[in-house]
């Protein structure tokens, strides 16, 4: 089957995409760039909830996330506008300002997806008039094969996404509220259903290294 | 401790999955089904959550994440005098921290905990309506008002002698 094909225009540069794609994913698959954290290919409906890939549209007044848009024919995206850049570097700093910045004793330091989103977006990994808001503990040792980092955590949900995918169901999930909201495994390691010392997908995807192995 | 109150707890949760069979087995009855069983027993004891995620076949994980999210759902038992330590603005003004700070210190629990014989919980409450009487705390619906540190004491030895008064009360009557 031939799937329909729509032209878009991003940046003032054409491209043909497929008529079903989400435009962030039509954007990264041509190459161009939009600041992203959440995002997971074939995860429907995206968590959209980093609020990072801003874009704007032609005809819609506020910027928009890439990731909660289908692509459409004519459309003329900008993704370098200073809104959206504005949203993505408070975005950027917001999230910064809950992680533990310690990227000299991190594992994730030089492929961590803070430092490239702060140096795409130029912005400082110690944004300076925003106060550091810190949970406690800063590990959690609960589960028997991981251990959890929540001052490194950006809450993104991929973890949850792909323990849901690979086990049927997620075995850790999103616990607390607001300021508290941490991963949990309550009851996780438990169940015979899984078997988290050797699948080590929430570790894999973590953009972070919030989730390692014991 | 209060055998009966254990007894019927443990009664409540061998009969759960009998009782879950009223609902579906569908993610949107978590948040009816955890209601339910805290409106039974009172609070969420672990293994209530492990029964109703098998039921509806989702982790107890997700389980656990929906019930923290919400504020109705507790996860230790009320205590038999449930302390309530206001912290509305003009309570947390008046010092309404340091109430809690204090009642926390004497019964060597934390906020949201219950003592092990399940005779005192603490619970800090947002507004209960008397701010002129700030700082407030409760213990059950007795609201004890213009609140000090130095007060905290006298709230636990009133209810000691309540008890004691009630223990004599008993002995005359069995005579």
């Amino acid at each position: 089957m031939n799937a329909m094909k729509v032209t878009i225009t991003v940046d003032e540069k054409p491209f043909e995409v497929d008529a079903h794609l989400n435009l962030l994913q039509a954007c990264l698959d041509n190459g161009i760039y939009i600041p992203n954290l959440c995002y997971l290919e074939h995860r429907s409906p995206p968590q959209a909830s980093c609020r990072l890939c801003f874009v704007e549209v032609g005809g819609v007044d506020q910027p928009v996330a890439a990731c909660t848009v289908n692509v459409a024919d004519q459309m003329v995206v900008r993704t370098d506008t200073p809104a959206v850049r504005r949203l993505q570097k408070s975005g950027l700093r917001l999230l910064l300002s809950v992680h533990h910045v310690d990227c000299k004793n991190c594992p994730a330091n030089k492929k961590c997806a803070l430092q490239d989103l702060a140096r795409f977006l130029k912005v400082g990994l110690k944004p300076k008039h925003l106060e550091q808001h810190l949970k406690e503990p800063e590990i959690v040792d609960t589960h028997p094969f991981l251990t959890y980092y929540p001052n490194r955590c950006v809450l993104c949900g991929k973890c949850l996404q792909v323990c849901r995918s690979a086990n049927g169901r997620a075995m850790l999930a999103f616990a607390q509220r607001g300021f508290d909201t941490v991963i949990s495994f309550y009851g996780g390691a438990g169940s015979a259903a899984t078997a988290c010392d050797t699948c080590a997908a929430c570790i894999d995807i973590c953009p972070v290294a919030a989730l390692l192995p014991k | 401790m209060n055998k009966d109150l254990l007894n019927q707890e443990a009664f409540f949760l061998d009969e759960l999955p009998q009782r879950l069979e009223n609902y579906q087995s569908a993610r949107s009855q978590l948040i009816p089904i955890l209601q339910m069983v805290q409106k039974a027993i009172a609070y969420l004891p672990a293994k209530a959550l492990g029964i109703v995620a098998d039921y509806l076949e989702v982790s107890a994980a997700e389980v656990y994440g929906v019930a923290t999210f919400y504020n109705q759902f507790r996860f230790n038992p009320p205590g038999k005098y449930p302390f309530k330590i206001c912290l509305g603005t003009a309570c947390h003004v008046k010092g309404g921290e340091i109430i809690l700070e204090n009642v926390e210190r004497k019964l060597n629990i934390k906020d949201g905990e219950t003592t092990v014989d399940r005779e005192f919980s603490i619970e800090r409450v947002a507004c209960v309506g008397c701010c002129a009487l700030a700082p407030v705390a409760m213990i059950g619906e007795t609201i004890h008002g213009n609140m000090a540190p130095s007060k905290v004491e006298g709230l636990f030895t009133r209810i000691q002698i309540e008890k004691e008064m009630a223990e004599r009360e008993k002995q005359k009557n069995e005579s």
